[in-house]
């Protein structure tokens, strides 16, 4: 039993990480054309409305929710010695988790009985869709079971988590952990493993610098003004596009 | 002053048959494949029509190009921020059926059907499911429709149109119709590389083809809403957005882009502009009425010393400066003032245009006493009780060419924002130019008619020769003026050459010969 946790909370998280961050640089580098988010909203545009908008806005909303108590603990706890201020994180997790379970569970029944989508649907779509499916039931499940996770996941979590961070695995509390949470920290990390192989891989390649790039791009195949000057090593820039 | 070179185009409309060859020579080579089954990045549409994707002029519907906002412009439906708001899903898209679904047909079962009463038929599957199903639209399936209240009557141009206009152009024995055919403009201010998040889209800075980098690419399917012209297509199998990319690869060695070379009415004329990079955000922002003149202001001489030196120091190749002094494209466009580009109000600054075609504008209207012919008619003769007497004759059109049977207020909406001095003015050069030669050649007019025609216009007789020549005359080489590519940079678009150096050849691109140990 302990070798068995020990393997899910110390060396797979190891494995996952790393498969995330040597996969997804690998594919960039390497595959760059097959990193793309795969939109099917040119097939099938107005049923997607109702998934992929509360999917992605829940998951984008809960994922911070996570995040924040894991890299800030401390000011998470202060927050929460406040009983109604703990309330509205719990409420809103639930509320959110259930706008991503609604939103996933229309983008499947989308998938499945739409031809079209059907027509561009890969098995690893749906590996995908049912490894979140899975994720996200156990979250609510939570939510609701296990109640003031917005206080034991940074009391409890945040220190694993940490000690993972810092090469020091302490892995006490975990072990001690109900299995239904247990499955949903090993479900976070199999998502993380799966990313590079997916097209989960979309979300590494958000275009934030959309919003601050000048709206025309112009490319030189070289320093325009260089080319013309005999003395310049031919190879002093790259061209941009290539 | 920033000089830039252009690779632009020029589409003589009169002289397009609407035979589609060049839509067949663009797909055989980029497009047939799965997943751009449905795109034409060259079509060819029926005016007035409905288009390819259905009223995609509507940009209430489709919310392409730029509008203004405040002082400057912005993007109508994508832009900072909708682009990232909407990118869950965005609510212009169009999607495929606005354009069609790709079909094809069953034609084994023509052969392999078992025997039986019926004829076996070949039933239509999509190409995209492979299930049977019901075409309801093709890419150019108001081809030549040009009467039908289904089609021509919803083309989104008719809308400035007074009903009487609308009307007078749809009766049956007025009803004309001309090709309009279409590619990406490679606009100087592009709309498609202004909404791309990824930034996947650019224009290539020595020669103005705008490029979509298939690798960047990520599906966020901005540009398909932001061109105006939806000319950005979306791959539903790659996920990834493609367009016509000017045959930048014939271009580079020297050939003409595919549609362009096996045009059979040889419409297409593609050739070098150089203009002033540091006008563009000025002119895209102007009045609407001024958006066109001053795009051609923009085009500059590439005879004037001053911007021939602007322009080697700004790196671009003598052959360049001199393939743009032969262009037709600054012939038509700016020496003769002949061509217009299309729906400059979307505001892209389109660096394709058009001569608008003045053959179904030809035959003036006016009213005249038919009744003593009617009357003179059997009764079983099928007549129409109107008193309009079409005047075919060259000469007589000239004075009253705002009386056309083809209002000019439709051209106008289409190529110079509604402005229908401008059109009008084109039009009556290509018609001086018309008299002139039929002065010439069949000597039928008289000389005070075509001197005065010319001089109205502001043309010389030499002028007029030349662009009959360039018209109708012109070789291969003079409708297509392409400036040495420079194959030692070009190359270096596709593949730094410096990664290469030193490996072993024959194609082995990374692996460098390495002794064993
Ligand atoms: S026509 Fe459309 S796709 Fe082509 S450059 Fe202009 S905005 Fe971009
Ligand atoms: S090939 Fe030329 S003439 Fe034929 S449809 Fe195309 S543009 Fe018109």
């Amino acid at each position: 039993m302990n070798a068995l946790n020990t393997f899910l909370f110390v060396a797979f998280p190891y494995v996952a990480v790393i498969v995330f961050v040597v996969g997804v640089i690998y594919r960039y580098r390497q595959k760059g054309f097959t990193v793309s988010s795969l939109s099917s909203q040119f097939l099938e545009g107005r049923q997607l409305f109702w998934g992929t908008v509360p999917f992605h806005i829940g998951l984008l909303v809960v994922f911070c929710g996570h995040f924040i108590a894991f890299v800030l603990p401390q000011a998470n706890l202060t927050w929460n010695t406040i009983p109604i201020r703990l309330l509205i994180l719990e409420v809103t997790a639930l509320v959110f988790g259930l706008t991503v379970l609604v939103g996933l569970v229309s983008l499947m029944y989308r998938r499945l009985t739409n031809a079209r989508i059907r027509a561009v649907t890969t098995k690893m779509d749906i590996a995908v869709e049912l490894l979140l499916l899975a994720q996200v039931v156990l979250g609510c499940w939570i939510a609701l079971g296990f109640r003031w996770g917005a206080s034991w996941f940074p009391a409890s979590l945040s220190p694993y988590l940490w000690s993972l961070v810092k090469l020091t695995p302490e892995t006490g509390a975990v072990f001690a952990l109900p299995w239904v949470i247990k499955l949903h920290i090993v479900g976070a990390f199999s998502i993380v493993f799966m990313v590079p192989f997916t097209r989960l891989v979309h979300f590494v390649v958000a275009p934030l610098n959309y919003l601050v790039r000048p709206y025309q791009q112009v490319m030189w195949n070289w320093d325009r003004t260089a080319i013309r000057d005999p003395s310049a090593p031919w190879s002093k820039a790259r061209p941009k596009n290539n | 002053m920033d000089v830039r070179s252009q690779i632009s185009m020029v589409f003589h409309l009169d002289k397009c048959i609407g035979c589609h060859t060049c839509s067949i020579a663009c797909k055989n080579i980029w497009t047939d494949r799965k997943g751009a089954e449905y795109m034409w990045w060259n079509n060819v549409e029926t005016k007035p029509g409905t288009g390819y994707p259905g009223k995609w002029e509507d940009q209430r519907i489709y919310k392409g190009g730029w509008e203004k906002k405040g002082d400057g412009i912005d993007l109508k439906g994508a832009g900072k921020p909708q682009s990232l708001t909407n990118i869950f899903h965005n609510p212009h898209m169009p999607v495929i059926d606005d354009y069609y679904e790709p079909f094809t047909y069953k034609y084994l079962d023509l052969i392999e059907s078992p025997a039986g009463d019926d004829q076996p038929t070949a039933r239509p599957i999509s190409m995209i499911t492979g299930e049977p199903m019901d075409i309801k639209m093709g890419p150019n399936w108001d081809d030549d429709l040009s009467g039908t209240p289904d089609y021509a009557r919803k083309d989104p141009n008719l809308e400035k149109l007074s009903p009487a206009e609308q009307e007078a152009m749809f009766q049956m024995e007025r009803m004309a119709f001309f090709y309009l055919p279409r590619i990406c403009n490679h606009c100087l201010n592009p709309a498609c590389v202004a909404s791309c998040p990824s930034g996947a889209i650019y224009k290539r800075g020595e020669d103005g083809v705008v490029l979509i980098n298939q690798s960047v690419c990520r599906a966020w399917r901005m540009c398909v809403t932001a061109c105006p012209y939806k000319k950005s297509y979306y791959n539903w199998n790659t996920g990834k957005s493609e367009k016509c990319i000017l045959c930048y690869p014939r271009i580079e060695a020297g050939h003409a882009p595919a549609c362009m070379h096996s045009c059979v009415g040889r419409i297409r004329y593609l050739g070098v502009l150089l203009y002033d990079a540091d006008r563009i955000e000025d002119v895209a922002s102007a009045d609407e009425a001024e958006v066109v003149s001053r795009q051609m202001d923009m085009i500059l001489d590439p005879f004037d010393p001053p911007v021939i030196e602007a322009a080697k120091q700004n790196g671009i190749a003598d052959s360049t400066i001199d393939a743009a002094q032969y262009s037709p494209t600054y012939k038509f466009v700016k020496r003769w003032n002949l061509a217009l580009p299309l729906h400059p109000e979307f505001r892209t600054l389109p660096m394709l245009f058009y001569v608008p075609p003045l053959l179904p504008v030809m035959a003036s209207v006016t009213k005249a006493d038919n009744t003593a012919q009617s009357a003179g008619m059997n009764p079983i003769a099928k007549h129409w009780p109107d008193s309009w007497l079409y005047d075919t004759s060259t000469a007589a059109l000239f004075g009253t060419i705002d009386e056309a049977r083809f209002p000019l207020q439709y051209m106008a909406n289409l190529f110079s924002a509604g402005d229908t001095a401008k059109v009008g003015d084109r039009l009556k050069k290509l018609m001086a130019v018309r008299l002139h030669r039929r002065r010439v050649t069949v000597g039928d007019v008289a000389e005070d008619t075509v001197s005065e025609a010319l001089a109205t216009t502001g043309l010389t007789p030499q002028t007029a020769d030349d662009i009959y020549y360039l018209t109708s005359l012109a070789q291969f080489d003079d409708r297509f003026v392409i400036p040495a590519a420079h194959r030692e940079q070009a190359l270096e678009m596709m593949e730094f050459a410096g990664d290469v150096k030193g490996n072993t050849g024959f194609g082995f691109k990374n692996a460098t010969a390495e002794r064993g140990s």
